[in-house]
């Protein structure tokens, strides 16, 4: 009801001052068309010569209305009502158009598809169309749209532009759009017919990062199909081989920087994954088979904080940490408490029963849910990437959950070696005897130590649940991958997991290109238990007594 | 003299009685009964019976590696996907032109992928003799690799359990992958006959039962066997104490190795002749979960006794079957439940249980 309400509003006031602005219109007309006005007349006629003298008008006249009037004819979104004649932008929605006052730009009613006549265009139109909005964008105050609008125009820029970078150049401060114009001319200048004048742009060309520099070169180094080189001077194709070397060089670089990021976030998620689990498994000696599905049980609780407070996102993915942690640190000490305790010294059994919790965990979820995934949205801070140029571009949520993992990571290792509980986790990990002979409660920091390993699982799982779909079956798709890293890391030793879990993702990284995802997932299995052949104990093993048991 | 030494072993006996039952009985009830009779069994049930016998024979094989040699191996699914793989490849080959593209010199989907000739690894699959060779010959090979790495460094315990997952979960993957040549997803189906006899035929499948039954009572009695020769007492004193045994002057990883590789075998001849029965294999057999399963089906049966793996996995494939019937969402819940109250309860499974009120009863 108060939508409907909200709607009504909104639809009266469009109204209202639709009203005006057709008044104050009756009221110009009196003396001479405004020219954005004249200019719309021109596209409301039928012939396509007439749509492209009101684009070229539209370009001239200095009104805000001319970019998104253009782009929207350019996207195929200008109409015609068919009933008033009326000029409109539609944005579709699924079952018809929402219409905006293309001179005003408000909101007008929502109209159903075959109530308005789309305004077309030719192709030739829209090439030159697409040119214009460029070079108008190009005065954009945005810097981020000036950019863009450079990028736009590398490909091929005609006198006009030229002109128009020129003009551009001599008053641009972003250095990045600066940048890109000098780009543009290097390029030009590189492609012109004086031979000096070429050298020198190759010779500067060298230092640039972009796609579009390599693309010049290797066009200068293109053979025909005898073989012959099209290029005819000698020494420009020298040159471009040079120049192509060193950028290509650089290129790789930058990919192979890339390479690493990218094997780094998919370590952070394996050690996100797994330091819970070292510590359960390290620690206390317990293999814990639900530990995925208490990751699990965290990505679910993002979801749940979310669907409490849709309109704060980042809000919610703040709160979700602690509620994670709570949620699955109270649902691993009911575990300890209810299972594992009776099975200490059975290692297998306890891998049998954990396992079995975490079907039920599966089912539940499941039953609760729905087994179909689930999709949490991210924040848009966390969303798009960093581009640091044309080579290398950082994704931000994995550069945050990089970040994140670091952090809890530090953070564990503080609380281990700083508070009471941690000590008390080394007493008992160390001599568990020895430890409750000095009147440590070991029943009650075993229930604390599964409780904060099954806590940083639902951690853990908040960070997945921006990576992936949240399902079910996300535990399961874990639970291999970070018992590996823990082993081979080796057990009782948190620092082994983290350079394990990086280890291991960048080698994955730099196995995907050539052996396919699956492949080199393949791969990195097999490598880890031929390495756990050598070393049974992992990477670092635990020395002294306590390797012995 | 094995039989005179059966007759005292009552358990085993009402076992392999119950065994003999649903092997010979079923198949005869079905020759001699038409189709509407009480006494005869439809195509389903013959073949779900089947599909069970295949199972225990699995979980047989399981028990000996598990509750003989104290090794939890956690990728037996594997085993036993690899021999269904090599019959579901004798099986492809035997299709021949009645395939979808009638194609006589490769699968489906091969001619599918658009491939142009047959794999180097397919060849010798169309000759019976050469693929019932193979469903042993791979199984026991990757076990006889894989054990003789891992037993000669001496990782034992979980870390065996866990790398034997690993080994599980990256073959799912490689045979999930096209490339691979195995028919990725879909796996192999579509049988029509094995050694010219049709396999939709009910007197196949009750044939393809009574081969199961008799396969899983033979492997019975030889694993029976085995346990009592010594070479079965130092399997099971390894089990309890490795190091001493070691210190004694026995090859330990000798010992391990080799009935590792034997019930890697039997597991290859499970899958063998679980594939015909349901007509098709495909990757999912190798995912950890299956093999987890087998564990179970051990575990509630009671481990370390031989028979109480197959009476586990016929009761627990047989309440799989009720329960997905009757109510899906419960299977995970029932399944889940059973790993926890047979390890914190029931440490001898429910063979264990019984044998504990009957001797309370005698007391």
């Amino acid at each position: 009801m108060k939508v409907n309400s909200l709607n009504m509003n909104g639809f009266l006031i469009a109204w209202l001052l639709l009203l005006f602005s057709l008044s104050a219109h009756a009221a110009e007309n009196a003396s001479s068309p405004p020219p954005l006005l004249d200019a719309l007349e021109h596209l409301q006629q039928g012939t396509f010569n007439e749509r492209e003298k009101a684009i070229a008008q539209l370009a001239s006249i200095e009104s805000e209305r001319s970019l998104p009037i253009l782009h929207a004819l350019l996207d195929g979104k200008l109409f015609l009502v068919k009933s008033d004649n009326q000029l409109v932008i539609g944005e579709d929605n699924h079952h018809g158009y929402d219409l905006f006052d293309a001179v005003s730009g408000i909101e007008l009613k929502s109209i159903s598809r075959d109530e308005v006549n789309k305004i077309n265009l030719t192709n030739a139109l829209r090439t030159s169309l697409r040119k214009t909005i460029g070079q108008l964008e190009l005065n954009s105050p945005v810097p981020a749209i000036r950019l863009a609008a450079v990028h736009a125009m590398a490909g091929d820029a005609d006198e006009k532009t030229l002109a128009l970078l020129h003009r551009l150049a001599s008053t641009e401060k972003e250095p990045r759009v600066k940048q890109a114009i000098t780009l543009i001319f290097l390029l030009k200048e590189m492609n012109s017919t004086d031979n000096a004048l070429r050298l020198q742009a190759i010779e500067q060309l060298k230092e640039q990062n972009s796609i579009e520099v390599i693309n010049g070169l290797h066009a200068i180094l293109d053979k025909e199909v005898e073989g012959n080189a099209l290029e005819t001077d000698r020494q420009v194709r020298n040159a471009a081989k040079l120049a192509l070397s060193e950028v290509t060089r650089r290129q790789q670089f930058y990919s192979t920087i890339e390479t690493v990021f990218f094997g780094l976030s998919l370590g952070a998620v394996l050690v996100l994954a797994a330091i819970g689990l070292a510590i359960t498994f390290g620690v206390m000696g317990i293999i814990n088979m639900a530990h995925g599905e208490l990751m699990m049980l965290g990505a679910y609780t993002t979801y749940v904080m979310q669907q409490l407070m849709p309109n704060h996102l980042g809000l919610s993915l703040f709160l979700s940490i602690p509620a994670a942690f709570v949620i699955s640190g109270v649902a691993g000490i009911l575990i300890e408490r209810g299972i594992i305790r009776f099975l200490y010294g059975r290692p297998l059994e306890t891998l049998l029963a954990t396992f079995g919790i975490s079907l039920v965990l599966q089912q539940s979820v499941r039953s609760i849910f729905s087994p179909l995934n689930r999709s949490v949205a991210t924040p848009e801070w966390m969303s798009g990437s960093w581009q640091i140029n044309d080579f290398l571009s950082l994704t931000w949520n994995r550069f945050y959950i990089l970040v994140f993992c670091l952090m809890v990571f530090i953070l564990l290792l503080q609380i281990l070696k700083y508070t009471r509980l941690g000590l008390e986790v080394r007493a008992v990990a160390q001599n568990r005897n020895m430890a409750k002979a000095m009147g440590i409660p070991t029943d009650k920091v075993d229930a604390m130590t599964f409780g904060l390993g099954s806590g940083i699982a639902g951690v853990a799982g908040v960070a997945l649940s921006q990576i992936t779909n949240v399902g079910p079956n996300l535990g399961q798709a874990y639970i291999v991958d970070s018992f590996m890293v823990v082993v081979f890391g080796g057990v009782g030793n948190l620092l082994g997991t983290l350079v394990a879990g990086f280890s291991l993702g960048i080698a994955n990284k730099f196995l995907e290109p050539f052996a396919g995802a699956v492949l080199a997932k393949i791969l990195v299995l097999i490598f880890i238990i031929l390495f756990i052949q050598k070393r049974p104990r992992g990477l670092f093993p635990q020395k002294g007594r306590a390797a012995d048991s | 003299m094995e039989i005179i030494k059966l007759s005292k072993d009552k358990t085993s006996f009402v076992v392999l009685g119950l065994l003999a039952v649903i092997t010979f009985v079923i198949p005869l009830c079905n020759v001699f009964f038409s189709a509407d009779s009480v006494f005869h069994f439809s195509a389903y049930s013959v073949s779900v019976l089947g599909k069970y016998l295949t199972f225990a024979l699995l979980g047989l094989s399981l028990d000996l590696v598990w509750g003989y040699c104290g090794i939890l191996a956690l990728g037996h699914g594997a085993f036993f996907a690899l021999g269904g793989y090599a019959m579901g490849m004798y099986l492809m080959r035997q299709i021949g032109t009645r395939g979808v593209y009638g194609n006589a010199n490769l699968p489906d989907f091969m001619v599918f992928l658009n491939w142009k000739e047959l794999p180097w690894y397919w060849l010798g699959f169309d000759h019976f003799g050469f693929a019932m060779l193979m469903v042993i010959v791979v199984p026991g090979t990757l076990a006889f690799v894989f054990g003789y790495l891992a037993f000669r460094s001496r990782v034992t315990g979980v870390y065996l359990s866990i790398i034997t997952q690993a080994l599980t979960y990256a073959l799912m993957l490689a045979f999930f992958r096209n490339e691979m040549g195995f028919g990725g997803n879909n796996g192999l189906t579509d049988f029509k006959e094995i050694l010219g006899f049709n396999l939709q035929s009910e007197n196949v499948r009750s044939m393809l039962l009574m081969l199961s039954g008799i396969t899983l009572m033979g492997t019975f009695f030889v694993c029976r066997w085995l346990v009592n020769t010594k070479l079965g007492r130092v399997v099971t004193a390894i089990r309890d104490q490795e190091s001493r045994v070691r210190f004694l002057g026995y090859r330990v990883e000798m010992f391990k190795l080799w009935v590792f590789v034997f019930a890697a075998m039997i597991a290859g001849i499970a899958g063998a002749l679980y594939v015909p029965q349901v007509g098709i294999i495909n990757p999912s057999e190798f995912s950890p979960l299956n093999s987890l399963e087998i564990v179970v089906w051990v575990a509630i049966g009671g481990r370390n006794t031989l028979y109480g793996a197959i009476i586990g996995a016929v009761l627990v494939n047989f309440s799989k079957t009720v329960l997905t019937g009757l109510m899906p969402e419960l299977w995970l819940f029932t399944l889940g439940a059973a790993f926890v109250v047979v390890t914190v309860f029931l440490p001898d499974g429910l063979v264990g249980l019984l044998r504990h009120r009957l001797e309370e009863q005698q007391a």
